[in-house]
């Protein structure tokens, strides 16, 4: 399918209604949504008698006490306890408060917030025919109190919403989430059965009795780098369950791509994968966070994906019969089908999220700076682009990306220079401008007081702010450019060397972007497509040509996976020279960075961004899983 | 709640008339209890019953050749738009029945003004002329067994009541129909039948009262030799009944309502009443293991039987005794029961019999929801205090029972049927579009029925159940013998539709029931068709670890090329949910050819072994060659 053809649906700023009528009654007004067809009313705390009566929990507690020998009464209070501080107790009146507060502080801080309302039809429509999941991609904190905010805001059913325990850290806060529809999952209960059944019988007894929708992110935490993480199974395969066993007809999933225009995050995210610590959640520390109320975030893209339906995906790929001969509520662990099911359906639900990404200008620009920067730096020229040239540029990408399918939301009807400086002046943290070149604002000042240290890692978080721009726009070129770099790595033009090439990429790289499992020859032909469709590519029988005009496309795909390829080059490195002794897992992390700082220092390295640490943690899961480094227990 | 008691009582009085009129028809030998009766064609008619009352042998006399049941008996909207049931057989015969015009236009989107109709008469250049094996025919001839090549006895022969089946023969379109229908009036009859059979390589489908809904009756179109249905329904006579034993040994031919009527003579039934009563035959029970509606006091077929005889090409299968059970390895009845006519012709079987009942009661019990009143199904099931039937219908079904209303006579009884709805749904405050009826039928001596009733009504009224009264209970029943005509009213005004059942463990039973209900209408709605289907279910009989769950489900086939494909297409998918929400292929309809792909992970690979192996001993000729089953 050519992705230029992807249809989108047109966007609606809901700020705008907020800023010419009273936001307090839009917190009061009538708030009536359409619920599930099949709904069971219930309370929040009937939920919980009912997960506690359930059999699944039943079973599981019997079981636990055989185990322990622990009274079954005793186990009891424990499910009891957990839940308390589990569930959550939506409350209309929290909502309400928030409705008023967030209409504020929105306002304030973001020039609109748009959303697809042909989603939010399509959405209502789930909602009433089947069980609905919410899956919203996750860059901010602010992800879930803005979904909440905007489903009331269109009068649709309020989500409960699977939040990690962190929260629970700020005791005001997280009883105020808690009443927002927020329930708490604690981050790790590895073999903690108890727990487990607790927790999966609360999200599917709030799904199956149609209770909300419920809420989850799919990639498991606030991606830092604004890529797509890798998707977690666990919730995913929670909420699949109660289809798979025909405890429902169906579940409808909604992923929700949730694209900001400036993440609130930016050099937080940054310092945290420098290893520069952060700060722990606290109620005061959010209300210091005051001062970025004062600050543009230019606007938020919400766009609510077509519903998908779990029957549909798992139409002749799962066998449901496999549950007819063991009672439903007996744990067991998820057969092979299942579990390949469950994970292919989390690629595709990431990659659902990732193509219905706003991108702005500003993350082509970014990319284009980013590639300048490091060719400058290499040249040791220290001069910047002219505007006029990074214009040019920026349409010749706006261009190329489109032909990609790219979701770009680039005014046409102003002119391109202007589109360009106004990135750049809401960006103005991140470029400095002088004479009519643009670069970043990385130079050093005159005055080198600051250890060299300190001012690397002053210039990395600016290159990682950056990188996390052009992260954005990965998922739209990581294909092509994967081919890119294959054909610059292959060892000749063969057609089958290249794919070689490109399969052994592709495979390295599969911690570090989505690619779906088992999809190499779909991706190869995706990318050949593109690459052929735009002119750079030309296909003999044997061969792979790149066209005349082929090479600066090609050049610029590649260039673009550089860093990351330096990144696990020098890991491997790292392992290779350093790491002579085993390493426990946590003193790789500081034992690596240490490694390249030195390196960079030294100037031995062009790409700052190898200091992230999201990219090495990639890369030794990436050597682990290539069975080039060994995990030992103890 | 004994509304019209003295009715009963004059019912009651009757029933021991007949019971003392039977005992006095007894045989003048009054040591011996036990009847007996020999083949017709050995020329004896020394038969129990005084009053003969059979199927003839041509059917089309008294029966429709492409719809349900009599000639006399159908629905149809008169001039004014009113539906009526014709003839006088059954309580709602002759009367009128003002709702159910509304309630099939508003449930289908159809209308009395587009209608369907059928070929009025078969065209017998649409039928193939018989393949004859002359050697066969004229072997048989010499036997004297009556046999006939006529079109019309063939047509009706060829087919079962499955919807494809009626829809070709209302399009007057005709298949591979069987070649000679031959009628055996005695156990021997079939014997020579099949020796005849067997050396001249003619293939045999048994035909017993053709109310097949599983394609089991359909010629297999590869079938190249001659097919010679075997119509039993000449062998319709008890042999005899043993008192001590509480047995009687019946011609399988016999179709139930004949068996029960002349059992009632002497006093006794059998109790067995699968809603096809009026016409399926006592072999077509064994061979398909039938369920009857009572099965909570009499038990399923299986449970009945205690002997039985099955010409096959081997030779007759039978035991060597009438013993009420024995450990003797697997039991060979469980190869004849179900074995679909491809192993051999039930010829005779021993039944149990039971005194009949003194007291008849139906009841009704309304639910707020679906939900409570499977619950309390399952919970009689658990006491193990069942009624001789009980039975739950969902929303759907309960509006279509009250759409069948016949028309009150006064206004005193509409005034109180509008009492009650007003005390259901606003006092009680029952959602009439979520509420459900379970209909009760309680059989026994008078005094256990009633301490019986009170049981069940206790045990409802704790899942929020309201006893509704004997009518809405008997109107349930009555659906049951009239739904079949029913369907061919909707066949002539564009509706087409099906039942079809599964059994299910407890745990499953509302969530096969969504299910399946809800894949139905998407089905549809996929494959296009054009108005909201019917699709509605019922839980029928109840089980101590599961239930019967019955689906019935039409729709308004206007704007489709292919209606029966896509009915057959719905009904595939409804199957696969049925299965992978845990239920059975079947609970008593059977395999048949309609369902014999699922046989395999029905049984697995061993078991489709183990069937075949037998079929290769028994009939490795294939002469029993309908196909059905593996």
């Amino acid at each position: 399918i050519d992705p230029m053809l992807k249809k989108r649906d047109d966007f609606e700023d809901i700020l705008e209604e907020r800023r010419n009528s009273s936001d307090l009654k839009y917190a009061l007004r009538c708030y009536t949504p359409v619920l599930y067809k099949g709904v069971t009313p219930c309370t929040s705390s009937m939920l919980k008698s009912m997960v506690l009566q359930s059999d699944q929990l039943h079973y599981v507690i019997n079981q636990v006490s055989k185990e322990t020998g622990k009274a079954t009464d005793d186990i009891k209070e424990e499910a009891s306890a957990i839940l308390e501080e589990m569930a959550q107790c939506l409350q209309l009146s929290t909502v309400r408060f928030f409705a008023f507060t967030l209409s504020k502080a929105f306002k304030t801080l973001f020039r609109s917030i748009c959303v697809n309302e042909d989603g939010i039809q399509r959405l209502q429509q789930a909602i009433q025919e089947h069980p609905v999941v919410l899956l919203p991609s996750h860059r901010s904190y602010m992800d879930f109190l803005l979904m909440s905010y905007i489903l009331y805001t269109y009068d649709v059913a309020l989500p409960v919403i699977a939040a990690g325990m962190d929260f629970m850290g700020m005791k005001f806060v997280g009883e105020m989430l808690r009443m927002s529809g927020a329930f708490f999952i604690r981050r790790s209960f590895g073999g903690d059965k108890l727990y487990w059944a607790l927790f999966s019988e609360y999200v599917k007894t709030m799904l199956k009795n149609g209770f909300a929708p419920v809420e989850f992110f799919l990639e498991g935490t606030r991606s830092r780098t604004s890529k797509s993480l890798t998707p977690k199974l666990g919730l995913l395969n929670i909420v699949m369950d109660p289809f798979l066993k025909g405890e429902v007809f169906d579940v409808n999933v909604v992923p929700v791509s949730i694209s900001y225009e400036r993440v609130l995050e930016e050099t937080l995210y940054a310092r945290e994968l420098l290893g520069i610590p952060k700060p722990k959640e606290s109620t005061s520390g959010l209300f210091k966070a005051r001062k970025i109320l004062s600050e543009d975030y230019g606007s938020i893209h919400v766009y609510f994906g077509q519903p998908v339906s779990v029957r549909s995906l798992a139409q002749g790929k799962v066998n449901r019969c496999q549950f007819n001969l063991v009672p439903r509520h007996i744990p067991r662990r998820p057969s092979e089908d299942i579990a390949s099911f469950v994970n292919d359906s989390a690629y595709r639900l990431v990659r659902a999220q990732e193509e219905n990404m706003v991108l702005k200008p500003w993350v082509l620009v970014a990319s284009l700076l980013l590639q300048y920067h490091h060719q400058n730096q290499a040249a040791g020229q220290k001069r910047g682009i002219a505007l006029g040239e990074l214009t040019a540029q920026a349409v010749w990408l706006r261009d190329l990306s489109r032909q990609y399918g790219a979701f770009l939301h680039w005014p046409d009807h102003i002119p391109p220079s202007e589109v360009v400086s106004s990135s750049l002046t809401l960006h103005r943290g991140l470029v400095r401008i002088c004479e009519d070149k643009v670069q970043l604002a990385v130079e050093q000042g005159p005055h080198s007081s600051v250890a060299p240290e300190e001012e690397l890692l002053s210039q990395a978080v600016i290159l990682l702010s950056c990188a996390s721009y052009r992260n954005q726009a990965l998922h739209v070129f990581v294909r092509p450019a994967l081919l890119a770099l294959a054909i610059h790595t292959a060892s000749s033009n063969q057609k089958q060397e290249v794919f070689n090439s490109f399969s052994f990429l592709r495979n390295m790289f599969s911690n570090e972007f989505i690619l779906c499992p088992g999809a190499t020859v779909q991706d190869f032909e995706e990318a050949c497509y593109l690459l052929v469709k735009t002119g750079a590519l030309q296909f003999t029988q044997q061969e792979v040509l790149v066209t005349e005009r082929g090479h600066r496309t090609l050049a610029f795909l590649s260039t673009m996976l550089d860093p990351f390829l330096q990144g696990y080059q020098v890991v491997c490195r790292f392992l290779c020279e350093e790491a002579t002794e085993t390493l426990t897992e946590k003193q790789f992390i500081p034992a690596v960075r240490k490694f390249i700082k030195k390196l960079l220092l030294a100037g031995r390295l062009r790409y700052m961004e190898v200091l992230s640490s999201d990219l090495q943690k990639n890369s030794l899961a990436a050597l682990l899983r290539l069975g080039a480094v060994r995990k030992m227990k103890g | 709640m004994a509304s019209n008691s003295s009715s009963d009582r004059q019912r009651i009085a009757q029933q021991r008339l007949r019971i003392i009129a039977g005992h006095l028809r007894a045989p003048v030998d009054s040591d011996s209890t036990i009847l007996a009766a020999e083949c017709k064609a050995q020329g004896s008619k020394t038969d129990v019953s005084s009053e003969r009352k059979t199927v003839p042998r041509r059917r089309q006399e008294i029966l429709k050749w492409n719809g349900w049941g009599y000639s006399d008996t159908r629905f149809l909207f008169n001039k004014k738009g009113q539906a009526e049931f014709t003839g006088k057989r059954y309580r709602l015969s002759g009367m009128i029945i003002p709702a159910l015009q509304n309630w099939f236009e508003g449930t289908f989107g159809a209308s009395v003004q587009h209608k369907s109709p059928a070929m009025p008469i078969l065209t017998s250049s649409a039928v193939q002329p018989p393949t004859l094996n002359e050697a066969f025919v004229d072997e048989l001839k010499s036997t004297g067994i009556p046999c006939s090549h006529d079109a019309e006895d063939r047509v009706f022969r060829g087919h079962g009541h499955c919807l494809h089946e009626v829809f070709a023969l209302r399009e007057g379109k005709v298949g591979r129909v069987p070649d000679i229908v031959v009628w055996p009036n005695c156990h021997n009859d079939v014997v020579k039948i099949v020796e005849l059979a067997c050396k001249h390589n003619v293939c045999l489908i048994p035909y017993g009262g053709g109310t097949s809904v599983s394609s089991a009756l359909e010629c297999p179109p590869e079938e190249t030799r001659c097919i010679v249905s075997l119509d039993t329904s000449q062998m319709n006579r008890i042999l005899w009944i043993d008192e001590k034993n509480l047995t009687a040994h019946v011609e399988a031919g016999i179709v139930g309502q004949e068996l029960e009527r002349l059992l009632n003579e002497s006093g006794y039934c059998t109790g067995h009443e699968p809603d096809s009563m009026e016409f399926s035959s006592l072999g077509g029970w064994v061979a398909t293991r039938a369920s009857g509606m009572k099965k909570n006091i009499y038990g399923n077929i299986e449970d009945l039987v205690v002997h039985v005889k099955m010409v096959t090409p081997q030779g007759v299968i039978e035991k060597g005794c009438q013993c009420p059970r024995m450990s003797t390895g697997p039991d060979i009845h469980h190869f004849i029961m179900g074995s679909e006519g491809t192993l051999g012709v039930v010829t005779e079987v021993t039944m149990k019999i039971r005194p009949m009942p003194e007291y008849q009661k139906y009841g009704s019990v309304v639910f707020p929801n679906f939900e409570q009143g499977v619950a309390c199904l399952r919970e009689v099931a658990k006491q193990r205090c069942a009624p001789a039937s009980i039975r739950l219908m969902d929303n759907e079904q309960f509006k279509f029972g009250h759409a069948l209303k016949p028309q009150v006579s006064s206004i005193f009884t509409s005034f109180l049927d509008g009492l009650k709805k007003f005390y259901i749904t606003k006092f009680k405050g029952f959602d009439p579009d979520r509420l459900c009826v379970a209909t009760l039928l309680f059989e026994g001596d008078r005094e256990k029925v009633l301490q019986h009733e009170k049981q069940v009504y206790d045990i409802a009224a704790k899942f929020g159940g309201l006893a509704a009264g004997e009518d809405n209970g008997q109107r349930g029943y009555m659906l049951t013998f009239v739904i079949a005509y029913l369907r061919d009213l909707g066949m002539d005004y564009y509706v087409i539709g099906e039942s079809f059942e599964t059994s299910v463990p407890w745990d499953r039973v509302l969530d096969i029931c969504r299910n399946v209900k809800a894949r139905i209408i998407q089905e549809c709605k996929d494959k296009g068709v054009q108005f909201s289907p019917l699709s509605t279910c019922r839980v029928t009989q109840t089980y101590d670890a599961g239930a019967c769950v019955y689906f019935y489900f039409a729709f308004n086939y206007r704007g489709l090329s292919d209606p029966v494909h896509v009915y057959e297409q719905v009904e595939h998918a409804a199957r696969e949910e049925i299965l992978a929400n845990g239920g059975s292929l079947s609970h008593h309809h059977g395999v048949g050819k309609l369902r014999k792909e699922w046989m395999r992970e029905t049984i697995s690979d061993v078991g489709m072994g183990m069937l075949k192996s037998v079929k290769n001993y028994v009939d490795p000729k294939n002469i029993f060659g309908n196909r059905n089953l593996i």
